[in-house]
């Protein structure tokens, strides 16, 4: 009776949201006093992350289960779709954040130091010679000299890496519309392990412009946006691969059905949401 | 108003309370609280807690008070004063006026479009349960080497990076309220969207539910910018980055560019709901339907809209290109006309209208006029020119505690009096309402209007002593922040005991023919409202 089609669907308690805040907060207090130099934070931070994978763990497997169990209706499924919409477009304005930053380095506050605009006497008295170029490491040096990361190369393998990714998943999710599970297995494998792929030559980039290259988080603006963009963009990425590999292991057990299949789908649309932030910051950030 | 619950909906209705005794009903002890999922037990832990933040925060603000009644240094250190200036803010902006709207979110929006509870009920749960993990953090930082932020609740570098060990708490508390924040607002659109009863369109839907709509997506679009924000501050003081670093090519201005993108919108995510509030009250009162329904739904979505250039006005003294502060000026004034739209709209609801003043329709109609004189001290401060005069002085505090407090506080208050029988199922005591609303609008006109001839007359914010030609308006100003303090007393009365029920009972409308779905079930509402999607008959439509 609680199921029947026009008869609303609503979840019973949870202890997990409750356990949720609990990990919030050994995680936010264990960063803050380690941070402040109190070397014990560090373990409390740790144990507030894994309070809050079992959480992750615990919470998704119930869902899981009450889904399996047929309890779902068609209009729960509508708002977890809705759901995981709104969470991509609040992820979207997040990054928006960090490339407005960029924009505003590039356009306005480096041209500014450089005296453009009403800045002749800025530029004259506080920070003579200094002109307008990009990338760079402010007037003041910070950091110190360091080369440019050039896009073309191992940025651009990343590039053909991540949108082979995407297509790989497209094919695996068409795969599982028509009910052909081997290709599924097969080509959600390929994507994960092509995501694992990316964020491997990411740190292989990351150990080269911190050895050879002196670029680093600390120099000047130009580090600041590039390490700031591409590592939340690299672990956007990794969570990314690590929901792909739980699809992947919940297709291995038999899971998802061709015509219902959220989870997939949600993984799906996140990995390409991934994969446009990407496309964004290889035009903004590697190449012009 | 029980003729516009149809026979299927009465169905519904019996099977609701039939389901209070299995897994559906409320838990027993501290687990109902706990692991709540239940749209109207989590809307009443966040109105609580709102409740106890209005309080920490309005001790916060006669703390400073009680300092300047007279000039020269009395009861706190100048550092203290600015810790309480900066914790107030944050407590009241997020922990009291933000969940406040939220908790009646809750409370209202499945009733009013005949869902049985918000769409994602455990997210709800954690969305609430977040925030008293946020405030012990931020509340902590009181008690710290250092004490707590007090650069000011925008947070501006370089000052605040000059916080003692506060700073990381300050930056993942911010996080934490925006997390809470992003997953309520979610749930909203979530809810309202998909959750509704299919009778009821687009532009049927209830101006409450309409103005929270739009609401939620101001939250989803700007909380995640303030989140980048606040990282930016702390990778630059615990990582070496330089985005608000002139030597390292960033700029300190950049912050608060970034800042105000969120904080603009930000004001309307406080003032929508309580317009949204107003325009199911005084149409109750005036027995007349909402003066143009559909424009006031034009008109929400045009201030949101607008609420994202307009950003710089915050920060015309700062420095910026002269195009700058013109664009930014008149795109200011635009937000005038469709506010102009609002306000001319109520008060052509009550044109004619059979005019009653209950406690909620005198809150709501302080509102309409205490808020309008807000609103037109912010297009004085929209005007460059004269800005560079007001800024950063008193005028600024009471042209925004006008928008704030009778505006935002006073929807809020409108609300609860107007909602609270429906929840309790008994009527709160009238006279005392009545007493409560008197107090509380004397007392905000005697604390705030003389604010605005200390600042014309160059009184500056954000300072805890003043030259003695600002005395009087300063005590005045006072001892209106104290009477209206201790007038809150009389509202939390009120409130526990409509709660324990010592009213009369209230009948399933409560009011005379108000307009509504909430309105066609028993007060107090069943634990999950509707089990079936509802009718909504001509009684209850809006358009």
């Amino acid at each position: 009776m609680a199921h029947a089609a026009n008869h609303y669907y609503v979840p019973h308690h949870s202890h997990w949201p409750v356990v949720g805040s609990v990990g919030l907060l050994l995680l936010m207090v264990g960063v803050s006093t380690w941070l402040n130099g109190a070397d014990p934070g560090f373990w409390v931070m740790l144990s507030g992350f894994g309070v809050l994978v079992c959480m992750l763990f615990g919470w998704f497997g119930n869902v899981i289960s009450e889904s399996i169990d047929g309890k779902f209706n068609q209009q729960v499924d509508m708002s977890f779709r809705m759901g995981m919409f709104w969470f991509i477009f609040s992820e979207v304005m997040f990054f928006s954040a960090f490339f407005g930053a960029l924009f505003y380095a590039r356009n306005m506050s480096v041209p500014w130091l450089g005296g453009s605009s009403n800045n002749f006497f800025t530029n004259l008295l506080l920070w003579t010679g200094f002109e307008n170029t990009w990338p760079t490491n402010g007037p003041g040096d910070v950091g110190g000299d360091f080369i440019k990361m050039e896009p073309f190369g191992l940025p651009l393998i990343n590039t053909a890496i991540l949108l082979s990714s995407s297509v790989t998943l497209t094919i695996a999710h068409h795969a599982l519309q028509t009910g052909h599970r081997g290709f599924v297995k097969l080509f959600l494998a390929t994507t994960f392990i092509l995501g694992f792929i990316f964020v491997f030559l990411q740190a292989q980039e990351y150990v080269h412009a911190y050895h050879e290259m002196n670029l680093k988080l600390t120099s000047g603006i130009y580090g600041s946006t590039f390490f700031m963009l591409t590592g939340f963009h690299g672990m956007h990425v990794t969570i990314g691969a690590i929901m792909l590999t739980i699809i992947w292991l919940r297709v291995m057990k038999g899971h998802f059905a061709p015509n219902s299949h959220f989870a997939f789908e949600a993984t799906a649309w996140y990995w390409h949401f991934v994969d446009v932030v990407w496309l964004a910051l290889y035009v903004f950030v590697y190449w012009m | 108003m029980g003729s516009a619950v149809t026979d299927a909906h009465g169905h519904g209705q019996a099977q609701a309370i039939g389901h209070g005794h299995d897994e559906h009903g409320p838990a027993k002890g501290v687990r109902r609280w706990l692991y709540a999922t239940n749209h109207k037990d989590i809307g009443t832990m966040y109105l609580v807690f709102s409740c106890l933040m209005f309080f920490i925060g309005g001790s916060m603000a006669l703390v400073i008070r009680s300092e300047l009644f007279t000039p020269g240094l009395q009861f706190v250190a100048p550092n203290v004063f600015n810790q309480m200036t900066t914790m107030h803010a944050l407590v009241m902006v997020f922990g009291a006026v933000m969940p406040a709207f939220v908790g009646l979110a809750n409370w209202m929006i499945p009733m009013m479009i005949g869902a049985p509870d918000m769409a994602l009920p455990r997210m709800n749960n954690w969305s609430f349960w977040i925030l008293p993990v946020a405030f012990s953090i931020l509340l902590s930082t009181l008690f710290m080497p250092g004490g707590a932020p007090a650069g000011g609740w925008t947070m501006y570098p370089p000052l605040v990076l000059q916080t003692g060990d506060a700073f990381p708490f300050l930056i993942f508390s911010v996080h934490l309220m925006g997390l809470s924040s992003i997953m309520g607002a979610i749930n909203v659109i979530v809810t309202i969207i998909n959750m509704r009863t299919a009778e009821m369109s687009l532009l049927k839907m209830p101006m409450f539910v309409w103005t929270w709509l739009i609401t939620a997506y101001l939250l989803i679009a700007v909380m995640p910018v303030l989140a980048g924000a606040v990282t930016m501050l702390l990778t630059d003081q615990f990582f070496g980055t330089s985005f608000f670093l002139a030597a390292g090519g960033g700029d300190p201005v950049m912050f608060q560019h970034i800042f105000w993108f969120f904080g603009h919108p930000e004001v309307y995510i406080m003032i929508l709901p309580a317009f949204g509030v107003v325009s199911e009250i005084i149409p109750t009162f005036a027995r007349k339907p909402l003066f143009g329904h559909d424009s006031m739904v034009y008109a929400a979505s045009s201030i949101a809209f607008l609420s994202f250039i307009v950003w710089a006005h915050h920060m015309f003294t700062v420095g910026m290109p002269l195009t700058g502060q013109l664009f930014f000026m008149f795109a200011t004034m635009l937000i005038a006309v469709p506010t102009g739209v609002k306000v001319f709209n109520w008060t052509a609801t009550m044109w004619k209208g059979a005019m009653t003043f209950e406690t909620p329709m005198l809150f709501s109609l302080a509102f309409l006029f205490l808020f309008t004189i807000g609103g037109f001290s912010g297009l004085m401060l929209a005007v460059v020119s004269s800005d560079i005069q007001y800024h950063d002085s008193y005028f600024v505090v009471a042209h925004f505690h006008y928008v704030l407090v009778p505006g935002s506080i006073f929807g809020i208050m409108a609300a609860v009096y107007y909602w609270l029988p429906k929840w309790t199922g008994h009527m709160y005591n009238e006279r005392l309402g009545q007493v409560h609303f008197w107090l509380s609008a004397i007392f905000v006109n005697v604390t705030f209007f003389p604010m605005h001839f200390l600042g014309l007359a160059g009184m500056p914010r954000r300072i805890p002593d003043y030259s003695t030609q600002f005395t009087d308006f300063n005590s005045i100003a006072s001892i209106g922040a104290i009477g209206f303090g201790i007038s809150q007393f009389l509202f939390i009365y009120i409130v526990v005991q409509c709660v324990r029920k010592q009213g009369a009972k209230a009948s399933a409308a409560v009011w005379e023919n108000p307009k509504g779905l909430e309105w066609t079930v028993p007060s107090p509402a069943p634990y999950h409202t509707f089990n079936e999607p509802p009718h909504v008959t001509a009684g209850a439509a809006f358009s």
